[in-house]
């Protein structure tokens, strides 16, 4: 595939997010795609299967928004800054209603990622030996290895309707490149049927060829390409700009009101035309804040042949 | 290879040796509950361990603190993909990029787990807990009934794939009472091999499961794969019956039960004024 995919947020969400699909929103505490998922709050889609390893605030935001009735996940909660109340609200109280989970450990939803990429029927893992979860989880289930080492759990595969991840750049084509915590969006943007980037750059394809190996999602595997800088905010983009941990903080007595959590989507979601409005409101002083000093990896020679 | 000169003989020899450098070492009164002491108890757990998967919170603190003193050349691994890590300020939760700049590698989470932790090269899981009960099982999913759970904790994490294949898993508890240390856990999140072998005809995982529990008040350990969780140490000022009379079980108690050595004043002051400057951990 050939040609510029680049376009606006608006356009690629409202183009590839539909009420009742499935949505993978990958990124392992770093290049969260929080202004795709802003975008998705905006355009207020509803009904939404979530698919995250780790839920983080974002699909905190995004329940209370009203966009997710399903949740596939590993773990619950936002990593350092302890619980998601939203999602507790939900699970415990089942206030404003139930949230359906689907529970997995980190590797297991990794595998689930593999096989959907592979078209595999299912992936074996080493874990669960003893476990409660896969009776929680009937999704979780053994077979008996055909080489005689005993059963193994296997984990069916994930193949969502779209995967959204952002990146630190991308061409136009949508060769996308990331470095740092890589988490699952290889295999989660190769077991979907369309795939979103957005990226803090869109840069010269020159600049992708000069160094290939970066590469962990190419062209023939992304629908569109979004330039959004800021766009992992309040998390962090490697080398670019530092996660802001206060605002993570701040998060925690937000959500545990649902009052103030609505009324905080309100002011900075719909309130706010679009993600350089966001990070209008937010204003300059903060990002100065999360700026980080340069650290430029020096650079590999790839060679070109003579003659 | 890295620098472990201190080969580890087994059981809790190790800690007592890796602080007694002199006989007029300072020590702290910080409290047993407090970060500080939990902290140091953890880190000296380190000593003489080549490999460490490292989760967030008291974790943090003791592997800063262990790689300060009892072991510096201990490589620290993160689920996020992190090998090698040598940040240059204290990481607040396994993504943060201060892991990431300066690490030795950084791996797909696919080789992380798949190659790294079931390849069998972590020698020690580093595992926080809301129960550990008497044979080594943890929850972290559900407090009650899981249909209608009266507390939704984190659930797994990384943990269950963690338990499965690390060499062993130490975990530290903030509190010590019957509910965080009950007979049986309410959900087991993360099995011992004792419960996992109870699965007839399964491929057993190869990890020992939790050897050592570290609670405001001892330390208990596990040193038979097949075993329960004994009375190995009790901190200064807590006695025998106070740990055993706060445990949720008939808990066996060592012959030989010893006295934590409590943390040297330079444990504290570096956890206080070069690790945890912000106090995010140390509450």
């Amino acid at each position: 595939m050939t040609g510029s995919k680049v376009t606006t947020l608006a356009e690629a969400v409202a183009a590839h997010v539909r009420d009742g699909m499935t949505v993978a929103l990958e990124g392992f505490g770093h290049l969260i795609p929080f202004a795709a998922g802003h975008e998705i709050i905006r355009q207020r889609r509803r009904d939404l299967t979530m698919c995250r390893m780790t839920p983080d605030i974002l699909t905190d935001q995004l329940l209370v928004a009203g966009c997710v009735s399903r949740l596939v996940a590993s773990f619950f909660a936002s990593g350092s800054a302890g619980s998601l109340y939203e999602i507790r609200r939900r699970v415990e109280q089942h206030d404003p209603a139930p949230l359906e989970t689907e529970e997995y450990s980190h590797y297991g939803m990794y595998c689930r990622y593999e096989a959907g990429a592979k078209r595999l029927p299912f992936q074996p893992l080493l874990s669960y030996v003893g476990s409660d979860l896969p009776a929680l989880n009937p999704r979780i289930r053994s077979v008996e290895s055909p080489y005689g080492e005993g059963r193994v759990y296997v984990v069916p595969p994930l193949n969502p309707d779209v995967t959204i991840v952002h990146a630190q750049r991308a061409d136009a084509n949508g060769n996308t490149q990331l470095w740092g915590i890589t988490g699952a969006q290889a295999p989660a943007a190769y077991a979907a049927s369309a795939v979103i980037v957005t990226v803090e750059e869109v840069v010269a394809p020159e600049t992708v060829r000069a160094d290939p190996n970066r590469t962990l999602i190419p062209a023939h595997a992304v629908d569109a390409v979004v330039e959004v800088p800021g766009g992992a905010h309040p998390s962090y983009a490697q080398g670019c700009y530092d996660r802001d941990s206060a605002f993570y903080r701040e998060w925690t007595p937000i959500s545990r009101d649902r009052e103030r959590a609505l009324a905080w989507i309100d002011e900075w979601i719909h309130g706010t035309a679009d993600h350089a409005g966001y990070l209008a409101k937010l204003g300059e002083q903060r990002w100065d804040g999360l700026r980080v000093a340069p650290a430029p990896s020096g650079s590999v020679s790839y060679g070109r042949r003579q003659g | 290879m890295t620098a472990d000169s201190s080969a580890r003989v087994g059981g809790s020899s190790t800690a007592d040796a890796a602080i007694t450098e002199g006989v007029t070492v300072d020590v702290s009164e910080v409290p047993p509950h407090s970060a500080e002491f939990l902290a140091t108890v953890a880190a000296r757990e380190l000593a003489g361990r080549h490999r460490v998967f490292a989760g967030v919170g008291l974790p943090t603190l003791a592997v800063d603190l262990a790689k300060r003193t009892v072991n510096p050349g201990v490589e620290l691994v993160y689920e996020s993909g992190v090998v090698g890590a040598h940040p240059e300020a204290m990481a607040e939760g396994i993504a943060d990029s201060v892991l990431v700049s300066g690490s030795e590698a950084m791996l797909s989470m696919d080789a992380l787990f798949g190659y790294v932790l079931q390849g069998g090269y972590v020698d020690v899981g580093f595992l926080g807990a809301a129960q550990v009960d008497r044979i080594g099982n943890i929850n972290t999913s559900v407090i009650g009934d899981w249909r209608r759970p009266e507390v939704r904790l984190p659930g797994s994490g990384g943990a269950s794939d963690i338990i499965a294949s690390a060499r062993e898993i130490v975990v530290v508890l903030r509190r010590h009472d019957p509910a965080a240390l009950p007979e049986e856990v309410d959900f087991c999140t993360s099995p011992s091999p004792v419960r996992a072998r109870r699965q007839d005809g399964f491929h057993q995982p190869q990890g020992a499961g939790v050897t050592t529990v570290i609670t405001p008040l001892g330390v208990l350990r596990r040193p038979d794969r097949d075993g329960e969780l004994e009375l190995a140490a009790v901190h200064p000022g807590v006695t025998v019956a106070e740990v055993t009379g706060n445990t949720g079980w008939d808990l066996r108690v060592r012959g030989d039960v010893a006295e934590t050595p409590r943390p040297r004043t330079e444990d504290v002051r570096l956890l206080r004024e070069e690790i945890d400057t912000v106090r995010l951990y140390l509450r």
